[in-house]
């Protein structure tokens, strides 16, 4: 068969291929009614329903207290411990509501990727501002209890706050895409996901002080700790919501600054392997699932 | 941009496309190593299209024919990026919309309302077109007072009338049909048609896979045969459906 085709093929576009998180963010109707979505659905069924947002990180919040502050007595070593836990618990939270989120996005809705095209990162970046908007309850009370503890907001502090909230969510975002899109071929990706999450609540400092890391380890263990961006959030947290309500008996860790910013350029670069690696694997996806 | 309005410039272009599965049938360590112990292949391949070309003109309609596993629905899935090809290339210009398998965007927790904005967002449509469109989707669904209830409480029939109404009702150039015009009872599938027909006079090119010969010999005048994932008809449809039925019995 002889086909003649047009020389001028620029109005022309290949089905099935866009550039990635710039493409799904341009659909921005679509990604509003996606996380409205989520957010309407997630407690859908349940009589507490939005409570349940608030029941979960108190009963946590109250067993970490319980044992560490009182049985441990970290209550003594911390000023007010209980902010000091629950500003660094909602971090590493937020990490792994929006982390498991993503990684589940793409096979949660298995129906959509196989029948429709559409740029499948809207699927975890949804599922990571899904998470971040279950989050936002938590800070609010945060921010009351800071209030009665004499918490004032400083213009620091809240950059701060807002510098560990995108650090989390862009390493969320990253790696979501990451194991997201290994998670369709092998499922192990899930469970693997959950098995890093355990790590996070422990290799940073939420539930005990950076001091005490800092004593045992050598100094270059201690900087690649301190290079971790999930300590730097949660770092970032304590100097927003903590450091202000307490004597300064306990010092923020050295170079705080530097290693933020070197927290957030990991999280970038993470976000931009995992951006590859699912452009690699997408062009699979429908068949695999 | 000189030339936008090019009469002679397809819709869709195919050259000369390969696909080919791949199976796996072992699908852990501990399979994969009894598999070998027992010297049993691991993965067959499959190819579900070769050599595949042609191009589709603007404000044509085409029927995809041929029996089950000839391919069409892979090669529709190709056509709306949902799969890629291994090899060859498929272009397309404008915006393509399928009707296939409608429904699938659709949250059985979300009311009918919700439903219809979310879903035709996914297929491609922004807030001010589905506001626009809004009350066409819902009367051609016949769907009536029950738009505000949740979708989990709607008959199947009422569920696919909602979704295939969304579907027909986005702004598109190219239209995608898979098999969905088996849905519904006797009256609504003659709606179903007859919407097809007026957009195909509206001058939106279409490319149709369906079992139903009736159908596609009255809504498309071009019909092309696949067999084995290779094309073996490309012509008038009429004659398409003879070659498919004489060769295939």
């Amino acid at each position: 068969m002889s086909q003649k085709f047009p020389a001028d093929l620029s109005e022309f576009t290949v089905p099935g291929h866009s550039r990635g998180i710039i493409d799904a963010l341009s659909y921005r109707y679509l990604l509003r009614l996606l996380i409205r979505k989520g957010t309407l659905t997630r407690y859908h069924g349940s009589v507490l329903g939005w409570v349940w947002s608030y029941v979960k990180p108190a009963a946590q919040f109250l067993v970490f207290y319980l044992v560490f502050g009182f049985f441990l007595g970290l209550n003594k070593g911390i000023d007010n411990f209980p902010i000091y836990l629950f500003s660094g618990m909602i971090a590493i939270n937020l990490f792994g509501e929006a982390f498991g989120n993503a990684t589940r996005s793409i096979v949660d809705n298995t129906a959509l990727v196989q029948k429709i095209y559409l740029p499948r990162e809207l699927f975890p970046i949804s599922a990571v501002i899904v998470a971040f908007v279950h989050f936002l309850p938590q800070v609010l009370i945060l921010v009351i209890v800071c209030l009665f503890a004499g918490w004032v907001p400083t213009l620091v502090g809240i950059a701060s706050i807002i510098l560990g909230m995108l650090i989390v969510v862009t390493l969320a975002i990253g790696l979501g895409l990451f194991f997201g899109a290994i998670n369709v071929a092998f499922r192990d990706a899930q469970n693997l996901v959950e098995l890093i999450l355990l790590f996070a609540t422990w290799t940073s400092p939420v539930l005990y002080a950076w001091t005490m890391v800092a004593d045992k380890v050598s100094p270059w263990v201690f900087n690649l700790y301190l290079s971790n961006p999930l300590t730097s959030a949660v770092e970032l947290f304590h100097a927003g919501f903590w450091f202000s309500t307490t004597t300064g008996s306990l010092p923020q860790p050295p170079h705080l600054a530097a290693f933020s910013l070197i927290g957030l350029l990991i999280s970038l670069i993470i976000l931009a392997i995992g951006q590859l690696v699912f452009k690699r694997l997408e062009g699979h996806f429908a068949q695999n699932l | 941009m000189p030339r936008t309005s090019d009469p002679a410039l397809p819709r869709i272009i195919i050259d000369s496309v390969d696909k080919t599965f791949i199976l796996r049938h072992t699908h852990s360590f501990k399979e994969s190593f009894i598999a070998k112990l027992q010297k049993k292949k691991t993965t067959t391949s499959f190819s579900a299209l070769s050599d595949i070309g042609f191009t589709v003109q603007e404000g044509e309609s085409v029927a995809l024919l041929g029996y089950n596993g000839s391919g069409k629905s892979t090669l529709l899935k190709l056509i709306s990026g949902v799969m890629r090809p291994d090899s060859g290339r498929i272009l397309t210009r404008g915006r393509v919309a399928g009707l296939i398998e409608v429904g699938a965007g659709f949250h059985p927790d979300l009311s009918g309302r919700e439903n219809v904005y979310l879903n035709a967002a996914i297929l491609g449509m922004n807030k001010d077109e589905i506001d626009r469109r809004f009350n066409d989707i819902v009367e051609f669904s016949e769907i009536g007072e029950f738009i505000d209830t949740e979708v989990k409480h709607y008959s199947s029939g009422m569920f696919v009338r909602l979704a295939f109404s969304v579907a027909i009702h986005t702004e598109l150039d190219i239209l995608l049909v898979d098999e969905v015009l088996a849905v519904g009872d006797a009256p609504f599938r003659e709606k179903c048609k007859k919407k097809i027909q007026e957009l195909t006079d509206q001058g939106k090119t279409m490319l149709v896979v369906s079992h139903d010969v009736d159908m596609v010999t009255q809504v498309c005048k071009r019909g092309i045969v696949l067999r084995d994932g290779k094309v073996c008809f490309d012509g008038a449809v009429n004659d398409a459906v003879a070659s498919m039925q004489g060769n295939g019995a």
